[in-house]
């Protein structure tokens, strides 16, 4: 069928904030959505309450609201921009979510509004764990076993029936805490004993356990005629038992016969027929390794991560054409876009292997546990493509960033034999370097196997990379043995390690005398069967190259920034895509480098050319030594690009903008003091240091507390505050468990209003957007902390002595492009704290709420373009007629044993804003998208340390105020009742029941604030709360400052008349 | 040891030899499937052609005997990026390495299978020589590959005998237990009699007639129509095979006989072309075919497109609408897929509805077929 007539105006909704789990797929989903509808000629209206997104541009949409993503906001955008049609499977579970509901209320049929994409009913049956049981039962596709239970009893029963092990599911417990595996009835018995008290109602789900079970998806694509096609199958090197996020995930299946694959494929296609699913699907299986049994584990009605992974690992633009389908178009009447002469109506056929590895914030979360389970813990991923697994999974290990380039990794040698065995039975995101290393301890492939379940074909493939490695190490390099580490995609540097030589002559000797060069592939969709128009390209050592193309324009290499981590998230592919569609539009070739798949940087038709390549000097010389590139941009990609920057100038590339050297100033704590000095700008006294001892007189000497932090880092990485001797030797010998290349920093910390800006520097005269102000006082990293636009709190003095000081640190760093600066004022003192001579988290936002294209403006002068011409004027500009308030987000209910207190290193995942005429308004909008939305019961806890009593004694009356029933341990609660504010005393978590936590467990508490004792909380008790509150779903602060916010905007709040903004009027 | 796949074209790609190292002579051709390798070598329509496999890693599965589509591989030589050294798979009895080696078929690997796919999807479908020997004079052979025709091939994979296979004795694979969704019709055994015209059939187009309850029996592809006439059948099955159609002038006159019957039949690949030209219909050579498991093609009738399997070099053309009509055709290159013959109780369709390897989408069309034959009957 074609395009349905009557879809003229279409709402898209948005994911929301970053959270594990739900990323920046959708941003990339969203986007390519929204342009394939007004391709169409479709009015677009979108809602995303992350401004950190692509999606929320003013050019991808015709009316954008980043307003939080709730029913009552979204029923009045309705009203307000009167779409005919809702699109909600683009937007993952959030926008499914708010689909429902509205659907549910009759609010869409009361005004005429068609759910496009996927019907309600559809949704449904797949989302509803009873339903879809039902449904699938129908059509005989076979699920796990499965129960509801309410008493340990029934639990027990039912497991004697269908057999150990079995999975224990909590309902409605947050980030599937209190669940576990139990293989006997003991085990059961105390994780249901302990999942019935978390969950809410009291209920939990047994399951049959198919853990170890091969673990295979498929990507379905279906329109409203009941065209059906696959768009890839995955397999997952790690069984069943791990979250498909965080398992090792190998594209199309490896070790499936065609007899399985088509058994399964037929099943998918079966099951979203039934469904009636149009659009794009994700259908999850287990696979019984030696049988033709299998279970459908879940189906996705909608596109997913996995969608954005195969999209990436084919071609194939699933979001693109699962938008066209809901518009009525049918699979044959869409074309492929890739090949430009096919259709959407065929499967793609891969010639090549294509590896992800998800990547988990467990070096920022040093205490949370490792474990990999049911329960997503990864903040994103990397994806690699190859002609064969090995060289794939390489090139995918190096793409993390983790300093990782082989199986070479993680001291294992100090164990015995013995020990390796054991550690095999420990499932976490180190098990495949454990892998390695029994292997290279000759325990067998096979008993490897029975042991972790992985496929023994993978297994092999370790195994080879493990020999070759041994040959480097033993044999004489030949060109034979080099150009096989090279097909393996083995980096130089590490066949210089192992074969003793130095990089240089490895180098030297794979060029110029083996003449040993990486050819790129293209992905193609279809294997080569027909021509492609995309230059969407991998490397590889085959013999012919595809990537060279011949035209005169000049070209610009944009290094992206890799997987989604935290403290480098999906602001930097903003402006890495930004910064690729403004090089173009000034005539130039762009040439984009980037090895993430969820992001819409590396979606085929965003730069010129797309090579999706791991970001480590080696690989991008040989794209280098291929393009010839005028120049490389390498502000945008985040750190991950500005590490880029030296080798870039060893093999003769241009930086554009800010000179490197320049950018080291900015890093290097002596000249960067110079700079200061010369334009008399202070900042808190602070040392270089090496070793602990050093740090502990430097500390000293400066006073407690200090921030104690290396240099070169993410997102205030290892950054502490110490306030003793035993702290700064806590916190050395931390940072010193990795190697530090330079000096660490021990700066005086100084209590006061952390004041934040991004500017645009063409090397004389600077534009600055707007200044930033934080809310939670100096000590709380500035990803984690709520910044407001416009100032709220500061002099109009102040600000000209930070305009003022922005300029001299601009023009002295000799700046072109971006610049990102954080002060501290304390005591009406400006300090610079940070200068970071690139882009900043803060510019998405920034330029959304002030209209100004901050990267687009900062890429013409990289170019060399001047300010003044650009007409958006130089200094500060004007002040924007709205205030926005950022908010983060946090995914602690994930990361089990993470402590959720802020403090000088970054912990957010994501973050949304809130924007409205009104402050108050602006954190009321802000705190709503971040899902704070008090009260429910009015009752709340507070306990802070002996430094906040004071301060909270004005928190607690504000609450009570608002009616808050107020709890809190012995002394929190005795120093409220002393001023006046009534406190109920409870129970410390070591005094008998009920304690502290039993209270929050009873789910009638809304609100915990738990302020921790400096330094690293060694008590365990605040940490307990902390824990609990989060995975009982109950909203914990750390901060008085964050408590104080909330209190503005719940005193404040007008529920019922807020307004909304559309962002393209700005 | 080193091989080389010398091209017709007078390119040369150096590799390692795997399977036999007899030299061999043979069309080239590629398959873009990522699964079914086993399926492919034994599909008897490869006769006569080695197949370049554009997926790289080829044997991962090892060799799983019941999967195999008739009793020997028939593809002259096989070229390959990578073979699994370790293969895995619950049911693997044996490598592929080791079946080429048994089954005495010479193959390549470790060359650029996308240069070379890139080659025949530029240059065409073209010869091309696996050798061992490094010494070869590249002009030679290069004359050599120019002067090679294979033919009449079909000669070479049909059986030699009738014989006649009772589906109460058929048994469903563990594969095919395993298969949800299969709307086989629950005839009962022994509910028609059909003749397979055995072109060099695939094993499954028989399993899919025995499951549905039907009696078949095999023809050599030379018999003549009188005698599969006058077992007096209720339906015909023509079946793949393999080689240029219009060397068949015999079997497309006894095709002609058959189409006169007024007996039902369903004809696949090699035999709808067959059916074509005896009605008058024209057959071109296609210049690199569709080979492979992902091609789509849309039903005239409902507007669905299916995904199916494919594997031919020779397509339909110029067959007159009053004798046929499409009612499939390709929704890539609008090929013909499938023609349904006016006033006649005959549907053939190009692609290979019998899967194996490949999507089982239009495995209904053997339902179709149960039905002409009970119409008929």
């Amino acid at each position: 069928m074609p395009k349905i007539d009557n879809i003229k105006k279409v709402l898209v909704i948005g994911s929301g904030p970053i959270v594990i789990g739900q990323a920046a797929e959708f941003d990339y989903a969203g986007t390519q959505a929204c342009r394939s509808l007004k391709e169409e000629g479709i009015k677009v209206v979108l809602v995303n309450s992350n401004p950190a997104t692509i999606m929320t541009d003013k050019d991808i949409a015709d009316a954008v609201y980043i307003e939080p993503l709730t029913p009552e906001l979204v029923k009045k955008i309705i009203l307000k921009e009167k779409p005919d049609s809702v699109l909600p499977t683009l937007g993952g579970q959030a926008a499914l979510n708010i689909a429902m509901e509205l659907e549910e209320s009759g609010f869409l049929k009361e005004n005429e509004i068609s759910l496009i994409g996927t019907t309600a009913e559809t949704i449904k049956k797949a989302e509803d764990r009873q339903e879809f049981k039902n449904t699938m039962e129908k059509i005989g596709e076979p699920c796990a076993p499965s129960t509801v239970v309410n008493t340990v009893k029934e639990a027990k029963a039912f497991a004697d029936k269908i057999g150990y092990p079995v999975v224990v599911r909590p309902a409605y417990t947050l980030g599937g805490s209190g669940g576990g595996i139990a293989d006997n009835e003991e085990q059961l018995a105390d994780i249901c004993s302990n999942g019935l008290r978390l969950s809410r109602v009291g209920q939990c789900l047994i399951e049959r356990s198919i853990a170890g079970w091969k673990e295979i998806e498929y990507e379905v694509m279906r329109d409203s005629q009941g065209n059906c096609i696959i768009v890839c199958n995955m397999e997952n090197l790690d069984p069943v038992g791990i979250h498909t996020g965080d398992s090792i995930v190998v594209a199309p299946s490896q070790t499936l016969s065609d007899k399985e694959y088509q058994m399964l494929r037929t099943s998918a296609m079966n099951i979203i027929t039934e469904l009636n699913i149009t659009g794009g699907c994700n259908v999850q299986y287990a696979l019984n390794p030696n049988t033709f049994e299998y279970c459908v584990i879940e189906v996705n009605p909608r596109v997913s991560r996995s969608s954005a992974l195969a999209s990436k690992a084919t071609g194939y633009p699933i979001a693109k054409v699962a938008a066209k389908i809901a518009l009525g178009y049918n699979l044959d009447e869409i074309k492929n876009a890739v090949t430009g002469k096919t259709y959407a109506s065929f499967e793609p056929a891969l010639d090549y292997v294509v590896v992800k590895i998800p990547k988990w914030p467990f070096d920022k979360f040093i205490m949370a546990k490792r474990a990999l389970t049911t329960q997503m813990k990864a903040t994103g991923e990397v994806m690699s493509i190859c002609t064969n697994f090995e060289g794939a999974l390489m090139k995918a290990i190096r793409s993390l960033e983790q300093n990782i380039y082989s199986f070479r990794h993680g001291n294992y040698e100090v164990f015995t034999r013995e020990e390796i065995r054991e550690k095999l039975h420990i499932i976490d995101d180190r098990r495949i370097f454990v892998i390695a290393e029994a292997i290279r301890r000759g325990i067998s492939l096979k008993e490897i196997h029975s042991i972790t379940k992985v496929d023994i074909w993978f297994l092999d493939k370790i195994s080879y990379l493990l020999e070759i490695e041994s040959d480097l190490k033993q044999k004489p390099l030949t060109r034979e043995l080099l150009l096989e580490a090279k097909r393996l995609e083995y980096p130089d540097r590490v066949i210089a390690e192992l074969s003793g030589k130095s990089l240089e002559e490895v180098k030297k000797l794979r060029k110029e005398e083996y003449k040993i060069i990486p050819s790129f592939k293209m992905v193609d969709t279809c294997a080569g069967e027909f021509e492609a128009a995309t230059p969407y390209y991998y490397s590889c050592y085959e013999s012919e190259n595809e990537g060279a193309a011949i035209n005169n324009k000049k070209k610009i290499l944009v290094l992206g920034s890799g997987p989604i981590r935290i403290g480098q998230g999906i602001e930097f592919d903003y402006c890495s895509v930004h910064s690729v569609w403004a090089l173009r539009k000034s005539g130039y070739e762009t040439i984009i480098v980037n090895n993430n798949p969820e992001t819409v940087s590396t979606d085929f038709d965003i730069a010129d050319k797309l090579y999706f390549e791991p970001l480590t000097p080696e690989d991008v010389e040989h794209i280098v030594d291929l393009e010839q590139p005028e120049g490389a941009v390498v502000q945008f990609g985040g750190q991950t690009a500005i590490k880029l920057t030296e080798a870039l100038l060893k093999m003769g590339v241009k930086i554009l903008g800010t000179s490197a050297e320049n950018v080291d100033a900015a890093e290097d704590r002596e000249l960067f003091d110079a700079i200061l000095e010369k334009c008399r700008i202070p900042r808190p006294a602070g040392r270089t240091v090496f070793t602990a001892e050093e740090a502990v007189i430097a500390a000293n000497e400066l006073g407690y507390p200090v921030l104690v932090r290396p240099s070169y880092v993410l997102g205030g990485q290892g950054m502490q505050i110490a306030i003793s001797d035993e702290g700064i030797r806590e916190f050395m010998s931390i940072i010193n468990l990795n190697v530090q290349e330079h000096p660490i920093l021990v700066d005086k910390y100084l209590m006061g209003k952390e004041v934040e800006v991004d500017a645009v520097c063409d090397g004389e005269d600077i534009l600055i957007p707007g200044i930033m102000e934080h809310v939670e006082r100096a000590g709380v990293h500035s990803g984690d902390s709520i910044s407001v636009y416009p100032v709220q709190s500061i002099s109009h003095e102040t600000e000209e002595i930070i305009v003022d000081y922005t300029r001299k640190l601009a023009r002295s760093l000799q700046v072109i492009g971006l610049i990102n600066i954080q002060f501290i004022v304390s005591d009406n003192q400006v300090y610079v704290i940070e200068v970071n001579p690139r882009s900043s988290r803060t510019v998405p936002y920034i330029s959304k709420v002030t209209g100004i294209p901050i990267v687009e403006l900062a890429s013409k002068v990289i170019l060399g373009a001047k300010l003044s011409d650009l007409g958006y004027g130089t200094g500060i500009a004007p002040k924007a007629d709205y205030i926005a308030v950022k908010m983060p987000v946090f995914s602690f209910e994930k990361l089990r044993g993470a402590d959720i207190s802020l403090g000088p290193e970054m912990k957010s995942t994501g973050e949304c804003l809130g924007i409205a005429k009104t402050f108050n308004e602006a954190l009321y909008k802000a705190f709503l998208g971040a899902g704070i939305n008090l009260p429910k019961n009015k009752k709340m806890i507070i306990t802070v340390k002996d430094g906040d009593k004071q301060e909270a004694v004005t928190v607690g009356r504000r609450f009570q105020a608002l009616g808050y029933e107020i709890y809190g341990t012995r002394n929190t609660a005795k120093v409220l009742n002393e001023n006046g504010v009534e406190a109920i005393p409870v129970h410390k978590v070591d005094e008998e029941a009920p304690t502290i936590l039993d209270l929050i467990l009873s789910h009638e508490i809304d609100l915990v604030i738990d302020t921790p004792t400096q330094g690293r909380d060694k008590t365990r008790d605040g940490f307990l709360i902390r824990r609990t509150s989060i995975e009982t779903g109950v909203t914990c602060l750390t901060s008085l400052d964050t408590a104080n916010a909330l209190l503005t905007s719940l005193e404040n709040a007008d529920k019922d008349h807020i307004t909304l903004v559309d962002i393209t009027k700005i | 040891m080193k091989a080389f796949l010398i091209l017709e074209d007078g390119n040369v790609f150096m590799g390692k030899s795997i399977g036999s190292t007899r030299e061999i002579i043979s069309e080239i051709v590629f398959n873009t499937s990522m699964t079914g390798y086993l399926e492919i070598l034994t599909d008897p329509s490869y006769a006569g052609q080695s197949v370049v496999m554009t997926y790289p890693l080829i044997g991962n599965y090892g060799i799983c005997y019941e999967d195999m589509e008739s009793t020997k591989p028939w593809v002259g030589g096989y070229i390959v990026k990578e073979l699994a050294r370790h293969p895995s798979n619950f049911r693997s009895e044996s490598s592929i390495e080791e079946f080429l080696k048994e089954k005495d078929i010479p193959g390549i690997a470790g060359i650029d299978t996308r240069a070379l796919t890139k080659i025949l999807r530029e240059k065409g479908t073209m010869n091309g020589m696996i050798t061992i020997n490094g010494n070869f004079n590249l002009q030679e052979v290069v004359e050599k590959l120019k002067n090679h025709h294979s033919t009449n091939t079909v000669n070479l994979v049909t059986c030699k005998e009738k014989k006649t296979i009772l589906s109460e004795d058929y048994k469903l694979t563990e594969a095919e237990k395993a298969r949800r969704g299969l709307k086989v019709h629950p005839y009962k055994t022994g509910k028609f009699k059909t003749a397979l015209l055995d072109l060099g059939s695939k094993n499954n187009i028989a399993a899919c007639l025995l499951k549905r309850g039907c009696d078949v029996t095999v023809y050599p592809a030379f018999t003549k129509a009188e005698e599969i006439i006058g077992d007096s059948p209720d339906g015909i099955m023509l079946s793949n095979g393999p080689g240029d159609p219009k060397e068949y002038a015999d079997i497309i006159k006894e095709v002609k006989k058959l189409y006169d019957s007024n007996i039902p039949i369903f004809a696949i690949c090699l035999g709808h072309q067959l059916m074509a030209l005896a009605n008058g219909g024209n057959t071109r050579k296609m210049k690199y075919g569709h080979r492979g498991a992902n091609h789509p093609v849309k039903d005239l009738k409902t507007g669905r497109v299916y995904i199916s399997t494919q594997n031919h070099g020779y397509v339909v053309e110029d067959i007159s609408d009053s004798i046929a009509e499409p009612s499939f055709i390709n929704a890539n290159d609008r090929t013909i897929e499938g023609l349904h013959y006016l006033g006649r109780n005959i549907i053939t369709v190009q692609f290979h509805p019998e899967a194996c390897s490949g999507p089982q989408d239009t495995e209904f069309l053997f339902n179709e077929f149960m039905q002409m034959m009970e119409v008929s009957k």
